[in-house]
């Protein structure tokens, strides 16, 4: 972001102009609700997302009866199951977020501040990284090594660093040149400490845009596995495999593609806008498009 | 120019190789294999088959034997579909999904660049108020949840359009498919045309076009426009190539007979040589892609030298 200064990014006026965006605000209370229901409403209620009931099967959504949302053709509650679906989504979205952001943020940070040779080598490693074809290798890895959560955790995080290290070391090579990093040079701060205590938190306002716009890319690419059957197992739900469910019985029973729908299109709609909204409170008149890496 | 094509051409060989050998490793390091315990066979007809697909062989030797048959653009025999080789498969399916992704990506731009533009000349109305909010909804929307909604209104609601199926040639099957893949892209493209027309259209030139007097089309298509498309460009190169890969999911719900689908299965069935053609072919696209975006992008901005 040109002509930003970094170190007020997070401070008041930011927050305060955030606050001001009033679309950013409704968006972070809908997923603040979603993410609380999601963990709550679970523990609360009588149905589980996994025993079947099979004299209940394919229930349309209803008041009476207890199922809110209406069942599955197994027999299980459909709200139950979108919510576990919204917790998996989540948790998926925020963890493979935060990995993809600390190995970014440090390969960019170290890149930019060592510059010369260095910055070359490893730049070059991310260019050639960038014509790796991800969608195939991520497919394979799940598919050779097992279904697991932490697998997927990993194989997304480290599929989804390399235009967080591309900015930051943008970010971080412009910092160089900065007085307060040649005063902390000339007084003897060695490199490891500069990264550490004055090139990465001078970088965090870029960083939390870029992750809240991380995230929704994430959480989409986890549902895209499910839905073709390579992401969470059965019964465990996952928003995109409730989709590839519902769609393969949406003329009998349209709500099962339905509902999940809403629900992934609700939590991506909010993260993009609050991503949209911190982008305009940090820089009103930068509105340069996030590129997709497919 | 030339010698700049030709460059990169070759830069991209260790590049290729390098996505070859991961591939290659990732496959043979897996616990698994094609013939191995969960289908049954006995130890004679499975080291028959082994030793006919050379899998009996140590690892550095199907690598050296695999990369050797490459370099005369041979993928080798699919392990899953007998008789079949893995050329064969691409041959058949990659043009189901080049017509599909290509498609898409024209619409997307046809559609796109128009809403941007118009969204930027009219800056803070309702014509970019509404369809930027959209966009945004349409950013989030992923294909997997479009295409089966396509399909229930105008399949299984209103009879229009087939609900899936492949016939070559045929529109009314190409017509959901590519609807699907394009909706996204068409919301990328017209956020990305809105965003740098309007830098274009606070510069000085078109200060001095409005100023002599000329019209609102005049300024928009002569002036704006090609200076806007720079970053649509950039988009583009690596976008287009993931058209392509994305297009598995549509091919999984209308049923298209792609390679998207032969890579899962065969992901699933420890297919080697056919995941790794896939592959290859996945990696090609995307170095010839960004090789063609940044052609073109020198070609919009002459300023840009390619060296």
């Amino acid at each position: 972001m040109p002509g930003s200064t970094p170190e007020y990014v997070l401070n008041s006026a930011l927050w305060q102009r955030l606050r001001c965006h009033r679309g950013a605000m409704i968006a972070a209370g809908v997923l603040l609700l979603l993410a609380l229901s999601s963990l709550i409403v679970p523990a609360l209620s009588p149905y589980d997302y996994y025993t079947p009931q099979l004299d209940l099967i394919s229930q349309p959504p209803t008041l009476r009866g207890g199922h809110l949302l209406g069942t599955d053709p197994l027999g299980r509650d459909l709200l139950i199951r979108v919510l576990w679906g919204c917790r998996i989504s989540l948790l998926i979205g925020l963890a493979a977020s935060c990995i993809s952001i600390v190995v970014g943020v440090l390969w960019g940070a170290i890149a930019g501040y060592a510059g010369g040779t260095t910055d070359a080598l490893m730049m070059r490693m991310v260019d050639v990284l960038y014509s790796v074809p991800f969608v195939p290798f991520v497919i394979v890895l799940t598919v050779l090594f097992g279904r697991e959560l932490w697998l997927m955790f990993v194989a997304i995080g480290a599929v989804s660093w390399l235009d967080i290290a591309r900015i930051v070391r943008g970010e971080a090579l412009s910092l160089k040149r900065r007085e307060f990093i040649e005063a902390a040079r000339v007084s003897g701060v060695r490199a490891a400490r500069m990264i550490r205590r004055h090139i990465v938190p001078n970088l965090l306002g870029v960083v939390i845009i870029y992750a809240t716009l991380t995230i929704p890319t994430v959480i989409l690419f986890e549902a895209f596995m499910s839905f073709l059957g390579l992401g969470v197992r059965v019964p465990l739900a996952s928003l995109g495999s409730l989709i590839a469910d519902g769609a393969s019985d949406m003329q009998a029973h349209p709500h099962l593609l339905l509902v999940p729908a809403t629900v992934l299109a609700t939590i991506v709609y909010c993260f993009n806008f609050i991503g949209d909204g911190l982008r305009d409170a940090l820089d009103p008149h930068d509105r340069h498009d996030r590129h997709e890496q497919a | 120019m030339l010698r700049y094509i030709v460059r990169r051409v070759l830069e991209s060989v260790p590049t290729l190789l390098l996505i070859v050998t991961l591939a290659f490793a990732l496959l043979h390091t897996a616990p698994g294999g094609p013939f191995s315990a969960d289908k049954p066979l006995l130890p004679e007809i499975r080291h028959n088959i082994e030793a006919r697909y050379h899998l009996d062989e140590p690892l550095w030797r199907q690598y050296l034997r695999y990369m050797g048959d490459l370099a005369h653009g041979d993928l080798g025999p699919s392990f899953q579909y007998r008789n079949t080789s893995v050329n064969q498969i691409i041959a058949t399916g990659f043009p189901v999904d080049v017509s599909v992704g290509l498609s898409a990506i024209a619409l997307a731009l046809l559609v796109g660049i128009p809403i941007g533009l118009n969204a930027a000349w009219r800056r803070n109305t309702l014509w970019d108020r509404v369809p930027m909010a959209l966009a945004v909804a349409g950013i989030s929307l992923p294909v997997f949840v479009i295409a089966p909604l396509l399909v229930l209104v105008f399949a299984v609601k209103l009879h229009w359009l087939p609900a899936g199926g492949w016939i070559a040639g045929s529109p009314s099957h190409l017509l959901l498919p590519v609807l699907a893949l394009a909706l996204p892209y068409i919301a990328y493209v017209a956020r990305i045309v809105r965003g740098s027309a309007l830098e274009v259209l606070s510069s000085g030139y078109i200060r001095t076009a409005r100023a002599k007097g000329l019209s609102t089309a005049r300024i928009l298509l002569r002036h704006t426009l090609r200076p806007s498309l720079a970053p649509v460009v950039s988009f583009l190169g690596p976008t287009t190539a993931g058209v392509i890969t994305i297009s598995i999911v549509v091919e999984t719900v209308f049923g298209l007979p792609g390679i998207g689908r032969f890579f899962v299965t065969g992901a699933l069935n420890r297919d080697y040589t056919l995941v790794l053609g896939i592959t290859i072919l996945y990696g090609a696209l995307i170095i010839l892609f960004n090789l063609l975006a940044d052609l073109c992008y020198a070609w919009i901005d002459p300023r840009v030298r390619l060296e």
